[in-house]
């Protein structure tokens, strides 16, 4: 008994600390999530300096220049129309990551509030919500997103539209159960008690407290949110030609395969490692933010 | 066992009359006059008032949608504006083309994932472990259309084992039509074996620790008939729970691996209902998917009463 009290007493100790502190020191210990994120920092500065960073501009075609191998002049190859594929590859990150903050972004402005006013508030509105939730997620991921992108029409913004919107459900029902499981804990019982209102009770006590599940969500389903857009670009529904994106760099790449694999290599390696280091940096974050692994 | 399948039954109604609504709903996201769109390079007023009639255009949404469920609850899908058949037809036509795909993809991620999962669980921490954890790291994460790609340039370019695309039906030859889908189903299967291994790996680790499985081998049982029989046995109920997720990941992913080896399917149906402004085809597809899926589910969580039965009375 008194063996397994003493790691109480000294994590009672380590919560002195403040829990974002805590969390990154806990983050700090995991490899797989530090490459992860320094990967994922990389990738972000690439997109924002791709100006400066971009060896050539992404969309001058050159006819001396079609399906080069890679080179001293080109790193990466060049594509059909003789487009350097190292400088698509770079402007494409910003497809590729603002697709994946802004549909993520989508789904949890939408999503948050929607799962707190149902877990919170419980009822017919909790009933109804989780409802057309359910039936959301009644339709496969991909395919959703498809239909979306399909009736709105392709382009980039509608392709995030698209994305965030498919992506929305899943944070309606996690922020629901967190609220749910949150509303019945003593703090949020004495913020009633002192006469708090309720808008008041589920910003200000209950969101606070299920942000750390909602950033693990954030961080995997901007993974799958990069997937899947360019998923749609390789489709021809997201970014429009001549506009770089690695999905349609994928699309133009596989009719020439047999003649420019390094076409098809490079942007795949682009979104795979892009998504891995996510993935990562999710996995990483769902251990330091878990409670339990004190 | 009767009660529970009626209770499930009934519970699934009021979401696929919500599914229904959503995907009726996406026609009110064209931008500008339906009937124009719908009747695509045609300009001919007779086809635009036509279109209007069939589909009840000038009538208010919510009786749009009363005339459109109706049809679809009496078999009619809706008809084809480019293909000028109906959607119902065209979807009996390519799904048994998915189905086999989707048959082999399953085999194919069970006969990875779940062999995959046991060893990394029995040796956790080893070489095995760390070999099993990086395969499933690297499933999740590799887009399915860039393998796709990647194995047509191996298996197709480079050594000429396997044709690059094109499909030939089971009953035509069922040898060239194992080499026409044994690459696509891999890429299907792929993603879906890394998650599975990774559901299987936590249940027997967890099943692994049981008193039940101390007690198999305080009996002096074979470390192997334990794990395979008792602990085994144990960990698959929650991998089948967590399994039949992986359904909306095999359809949705038959749409990108449909289109890179141009199997005629319903992933292929549907992306070129897409590209066709076929709504029609895209609302009926799409509904029809989400049916399957949502029976799929009712489908795992019947299996998963049976394997446990505890949840049997």
């Amino acid at each position: 008994m008194t063996a397994s009290t003493l790691p109480d007493v000294a994590v009672a100790d380590a919560s002195e600390e403040n829990p974002w502190a805590r969390a990154w020191r806990r983050l700090k210990r995991r490899k797989g999530a530090m490459a992860g994120l320094v990967v994922v920092v990389l990738f972000v500065l690439v997109a924002v300096f791709a100006p400066l960073v971009a060896p050539y501009d992404p969309i001058a075609t050159s006819w001396s220049a079609v399906r080069k191998a890679p080179s001293w002049e080109h790193w990466l190859g060049t594509d059909e129309v003789g487009r350097d594929v190292l400088s698509r590859i770079i402007w494409g990150a910003r497809a590729s990551l603002s697709a994946g903050l802004v549909s993520v972004g989508i789904a949890l402005g939408i999503g948050v509030p929607l799962g707190l006013l149902a877990g919170y508030a419980g009822g017919w509105i909790d009933s109804v919500l989780s409802r057309i939730v359910d039936a959301m997620l009644a339709v496969p991921f991909l395919i959703l997103a498809i239909a979306l992108a399909a009736f709105l029409g392709p382009s980039l913004t509608n392709a995030m539209i698209a994305i965030g919107v498919t992506a929305t459900p899943i944070f309606v029902r996690l922020t629901r159960g967190q609220t749910l499981a949150a509303k019945v804990e003593d703090y949020v019982e004495a913020a009633r008690a002192v006469g708090n209102p309720h808008w008041r009770i589920a910003l200000r006590h209950v969101l606070p407290n299920i942000v750390p599940p909602l950033l693990v969500q954030a961080s995997l389903a901007i993974a799958g949110a990069i997937i899947a857009e360019a998923a749609l670009s390789f489709l021809g529904l997201g970014q429009q030609p001549p506009s770089p994106s690695w999905g349609s760099m994928l699309n133009s790449a596989q009719r020439f395969i047999a003649q420019a694999p390094w076409m098809a290599f490079w942007p795949g390696f682009a979104i795979f490692f892009a998504v891995l280091s996510f993935n990562l940096l999710g996995d990483g974050l769902r251990d330091a933010l878990d409670p339990r692994h004190k | 066992m009767l009660s529970f399948l009626t209770q499930r039954l009934l519970q699934i109604i009021p979401t696929l009359i919500l599914v229904s609504m959503l995907i009726f709903g996406l026609q009110q996201l064209l931008p500008g006059d339906p009937a124009l769109i719908m009747a695509g390079e045609e300009r001919d007023p007779a086809v635009l008032e036509e279109i209007r009639q069939q589909y009840r255009l000038n009538e208010p949404i919510p009786i749009q949608y009363f005339y459109w469920i109706k049809g679809v609850l009496s078999g009619n899908l809706g008809e084809s504006m480019r293909l000028k058949a109906p959607v119902g037809s065209l979807v009996a036509e390519k799904l048994p083309v998915t189905l086999q795909l989707a048959a082999m993809a399953i085999v194919v991620a069970l006969g990875i994932g779940i062999p995959a999962g046991i060893i990394s669980a029995v040796k956790k921490d080893t070489a095995w472990d760390y070999g099993a954890n990086i395969f499933a790291l690297w499933g999740i994460s590799t887009p399915n259309f860039w393998l796709g790609i990647l194995m047509i340039f191996l298996f197709s370019v480079t050594l000429g084992w396997l044709p690059a695309s094109g499909y030939i039906r089971l009953g035509e030859d069922w040898r060239a039509s194992l080499a026409t889908t044994v690459m696509p189903a891999f890429v299907l299967g792929n993603a879906i074996a890394a998650v599975l291994m990774r559901h299987t790996r936590s249940a027997m680790l967890q099943a692994m620790g049981a008193d039940y499985v101390r007690t198999a081998r305080a009996k002096g049982l074979y470390e192997r008939r334990v794990v395979l029989k008792h602990a085994l046995r144990n960990a698959m109920t929650p991998v089948i729970t967590l399994g039949a997720l992986e359904f909306g990941t095999l359809l949705s992913g038959a749409v990108l691996t449909e289109q890179i080896f141009t199997i005629p399917g319903f992933g292929k149906l549907i992306v070129d209902a897409v590209f066709n402004r076929d709504y029609a085809v895209v609302q009926g597809v799409v509904l029809v998917t989400a049916t399957t899926y949502i029976m799929l589910n009712l489908l795992a969580d019947v299996a998963y009463v049976l394997v446990n039965p505890r949840l049997r009375a």
